[in-house]
């Protein structure tokens, strides 16, 4: 296990005690021996056991907890606005490919509660720089927040835009059973998802893994796009709903942009240092 | 640790040691401060941040039982040798503490008391230090119409403006800077922030704080001590955006154990 680990799990564990901050220093020993399970439960199997951490090492008093915890809960609310991205996306797509136009209409609806998350994150963002002047990786974090949830808006936004194209075919049968754009849809919205695991497990080999698959996304909207320019030269009075799904291809291959932000800024978060893709 | 490309190295510190009696308070230090550039120190009490700062003017040597190995050389010369004159290097090394300690004298005095120590007798020289210094200090319109009275008349915050004046009087190079806004208001700290921004045209200044967010707002350099050592040293940009050591990490986000 990581030092880097002990030491987070560390700090959980002195939030939780500190409950009892009077009894905290009689209760020493048992701390030991409670922080030394938990040190070990987390650990992988092929891993030697720990049997000596003094959890108490060079801690005075508990760093910065209600920070932590503020902290903690901003990263959880942007985690629930990514979830109910990845939802718009999929319902999006299956609203396509099943003609459903109550699924589309709710999409849309739903988009008004990602751009409330975005607001209400925000929001805090700036009461926590306000309020605790964060620096180093605190600082980070918070500024990363803030420009990731935008991104996470703009794929909401680009999920309604599909949404919207399916009002617009309404029941028109499609020119072709949908293959590339379920596939292309399933890739975006792994990207959301992998960017967003990155963020969490602060994982900046997954974000560089995540950001790589934009390119394949990029191949198969050439694709569609080739492909659907020969059906519209083959007949054209397709060309309205070819068009349409030109447009949701186009959507797809944005949100795969901005999930390829999202894991730029996991990076920068991580490391100190910018790469681009 | 040269960290500037471009920067001239005014105080170049190698391998500096110190001990209180047997107490290794600094342990290797090597640090280039550089020209007309703010250096901060930032660190938990007792990390060796003022005994470090206290070196540079050799304020150490009045301690009993203080004894320093390595070098520091200001521009180029060590200031440890034998036949250096430490009247003359303290000329050169200004300094300002955390209190304002003004002499029991008037305003006018406070200032012209080095200078005469130095040797200007002349009123009318005296009085153009005085006022160019004051001036330098952002305290001349606050007290060129009481040059007389008693200093300790003055606010807190002016009393340390008046001790930077003091400290500019007699033509430093340097000035080192213990904590001078710790002891001020909100309003005096950010006009003695503004004075080292505008003195940092004409000096070299090497400040103390456990203000990080001064220490991010005043200086182009910043130096993080834990127990005696160096941990990092680098642009105050940098160790406040993405300082490279865990325990500077630590130390700067309040996380510190």
């Amino acid at each position: 296990m990581k030092d880097q680990q002990i030491r987070e799990l560390r700090i959980t564990l002195l939030v939780v005690l500190d409950k009892n901050v009077k009894k905290r220093l009689k209760k020493r020993r048992e701390c030991d021996i409670m922080f030394i399970k938990q040190v070990n439960r987390f650990m992988a199997k092929d891993q030697e056991p720990v049997n000596k951490v003094d959890m108490w090492e060079g801690v005075s008093i508990v760093p910065r907890r209600s920070f932590d915890e503020e902290l903690k809960a901003l990263k959880e609310e942007m985690l629930k606005m990514g979830s109910y991205v990845e939802e718009a996306i999929h319902k999006a797509v299956k609203a396509l490919a099943e003609q459903n136009l109550e699924v589309a209409k709710l999409v849309n609806e739903e988009d008004e509660r990602i751009d409330e998350y975005e607001v209400k994150i925000e929001e805090k963002c700036i009461r926590l720089i306000a309020l605790q002047q964060p620096v180093a990786k605190d600082l980070r974090t918070i500024g990363m927040i803030t420009k990731i949830i935008t991104d996470l808006e703009r794929i909401g936004d680009n999920a309604c835009n599909i949404a919207r194209i399916v009002q617009k075919i309404g029941e028109e049968p499609l020119i072709k059973p949908l293959i590339d754009i379920p596939r292309m849809a399933d890739l975006a919205r792994l990207m959301v998802h992998q960017s967003l695991n990155a963020f969490v497990n602060q994982d900046p080999n997954l974000a560089r893994e995540t950001a790589k698959q934009d390119e394949e996304v990029d191949i198969l909207n050439d694709q569609i796009f080739r492909e659907l320019l020969t059906f519209m030269m083959a007949d054209p009075t397709i060309i309205n709903q070819a068009t349409y799904l030109l447009f949701v291809g186009r959507y797809l291959e944005r949100i795969a942009d901005h999930a390829t932000n999202i894991c730029e800024r996991v990076i920068y978060m991580e490391t100190g240092n910018r790469e681009n893709f | 640790m040269n960290i500037s490309n471009n920067g001239i190295t005014k105080i170049k510190v190698s391998n500096l040691n110190f001990y209180y009696g047997s107490f290794h308070a600094l342990k290797n230090i090597s640090l280039d401060a550089y020209k007309n550039r703010v250096t901060a120190l930032i660190g938990p009490s007792g990390c060796g941040k003022s005994t470090f700062l206290r070196t540079i003017n050799r304020m150490n040597d009045l301690i009993e039982g203080a004894s320093v190995k390595g070098n520091i050389a200001i521009d180029g010369q060590d200031i440890y040798q034998k036949d250096i004159d430490i009247v003359d290097l303290r000329k050169r090394v200004g300094m300002v503490f955390q209190r304002p300690n003004p002499f029991p004298k008037s305003v006018y005095d406070n200032i012209a008391y080095g200078p005469r120590i130095h040797g200007i007798k002349k009123r009318d020289e005296l009085d153009g230090i005085v006022e160019e210094s004051l001036k330098a200090s952002a305290l001349w319109d606050e007290v060129k119409d009481r040059l007389h009275d008693s200093a300790i008349g003055l606010s807190g915050g002016q009393q340390q403006r008046l001790c930077i004046a003091r400290a500019l009087a007699v033509k430093p190079e340097i000035i080192l800077m213990d904590e001078p806004a710790s002891a001020l208001d909100p309003i005096a700290t950010g006009r003695i922030e503004e004075l080292i921004d505008i003195l940092r045209e004409n000096y070299t200044i090497v400040i103390v704080t456990h203000n990080m967010q001064q220490a991010a707002r005043v200086s182009d350099y910043t130096a993080f001590f834990l127990m005696g050592e160096i941990v990092e040293y680098n642009e105050t940009g940098v160790i406040f955006e993405r300082p490279a050591d865990q325990r500077t990490e630590d130390y700067i986000t309040g996380r510190f154990g």
